[in-house]
């Protein structure tokens, strides 16, 4: 499946998001993820399954002022 | 006397320095230098993840959200969608509801465009943020964005980044006079005494990130902020003596050895 994953194409076998995430070897805290510009909360990494052409942001804290 | 706090919205600090976690040539030194300007409060960006450099340290690491308060920012966003898409996130990332809120207007000035920071702010009251909301030194502005429910208003003293001090003192006092939430100055601090000026004049609590992280030693400068911050707030409740176009002496004026 293809999505588009930070702007980026991406070919994933990722069936949600918690999978996404492992795949990525990301630690999911601190982390946000949205999915067609809606948030996912995180009690929904499990039950929300990625579509083709998913738009996927996955977001963290960086320094800023 | 009771203790004066810096209170804004439901949350109450010690510490009215709000300090800024960007430009630091590394998070060692974000650590010490946040750690020396004893803020209580610290402002986060809100970025992709780099997919291809997972497990590699983060901010968070450094700077512990059990200590401090995290503000996250909308810092590059440019109109409403993406502001509050970004707050969005930052709440889901770490739970955080008291948001600053900056829309800016172009990338030479970094001034804020206010229609779009309006447009953000009140989706974000009405979704339960606690938005302090970056502004221009415009004291109807300011109001407006209260009327909307933000919780503080943050005029710039200049342009972010700029170090120029307070473009316009007099506004701020106004802003403050009119306020009936806290004012932060926020953007344009270059060294102490802009902020003890800012404190002076009555804003409750100065936001500064590149004075700190610019200055030749980081920790030195953040030491000196939170001194500034103090003193300014000293001087403001305690009341200024009047300016006076001639002299006053000092010394009594009577009981003079030649009398």
């Amino acid at each position: 499946m293809n999505i588009l994953l930070n702007g980026e194409a991406r070919s994933t076998t990722a069936l949600h998001i918690a999978d996404l995430i492992a795949e990525l070897g990301l630690e999911t805290r601190m982390l946000a993820v949205e999915r067609n510009l809606e948030v996912v909360p995180k009690s929904e990494y499990l039950t929300i399954h990625l579509k083709e052409s998913d738009r996927i942001e996955i977001v963290h804290m960086i320094g800023g002022g | 006397m009771s203790k004066d706090t810096f209170k804004v919205g439901t949350y109450e600090f010690s510490s009215r320095l709000i300090v800024g976690s960007g430009k630091y040539k590394d998070f060692a030194t974000t650590k010490l230098a946040t750690e020396a300007s004893e803020a209580e409060m610290i402002t986060v960006a809100v970025r992709r993840v780099n997919i291809t450099e997972a497990g590699k340290e983060n901010l968070l690491d450094y700077i512990d959200p059990k200590k401090y308060t995290i503000l996250p920012n909308t810092a590059g966003c440019f109109n409403a969608e993406d502001a509050i898409r970004t707050l969005r996130l930052a709440r889901e990332a770490g739970g955080w509801d008291l948001v600053k809120l900056e829309v800016l207007g172009d990338t030479q000035t970094l001034y804020p465009n206010v229609v779009e920071t309006i447009k953000a702010a009140e989706v974000l009251v009405k979704e339960g943020f606690q938005v302090m909301v970056y502004t221009n030194d415009d004291p109807i502005v300011a109001t407006k964005l209260e009327d909307v429910g933000c919780v503080a208003v943050m005029p710039l003293g200049n342009p972010i980044g700029s170090g120029r001090g307070l473009a316009n003192p007099f506004n701020i006092r106004v802003i403050k006079e009119r306020a009936n939430v806290p004012i932060v100055v926020d953007a344009g601090i270059g060294t102490a005494s802009d902020a003890a000026k800012a404190l002076e004049l009555g804003a409750d609590a100065a936001l500064i990130n590149t004075a700190i992280a610019e200055a030749k030693d980081e920790c030195l400068m953040a030491e000196a902020m939170c001194d500034a911050v103090r003193a300014g707030r000293k001087a403001f409740l305690a009341g200024r003596m009047p300016k006076r176009a001639f002299a006053s002496a000092s010394s009594p004026t009577e009981g003079y050895i030649w009398d």
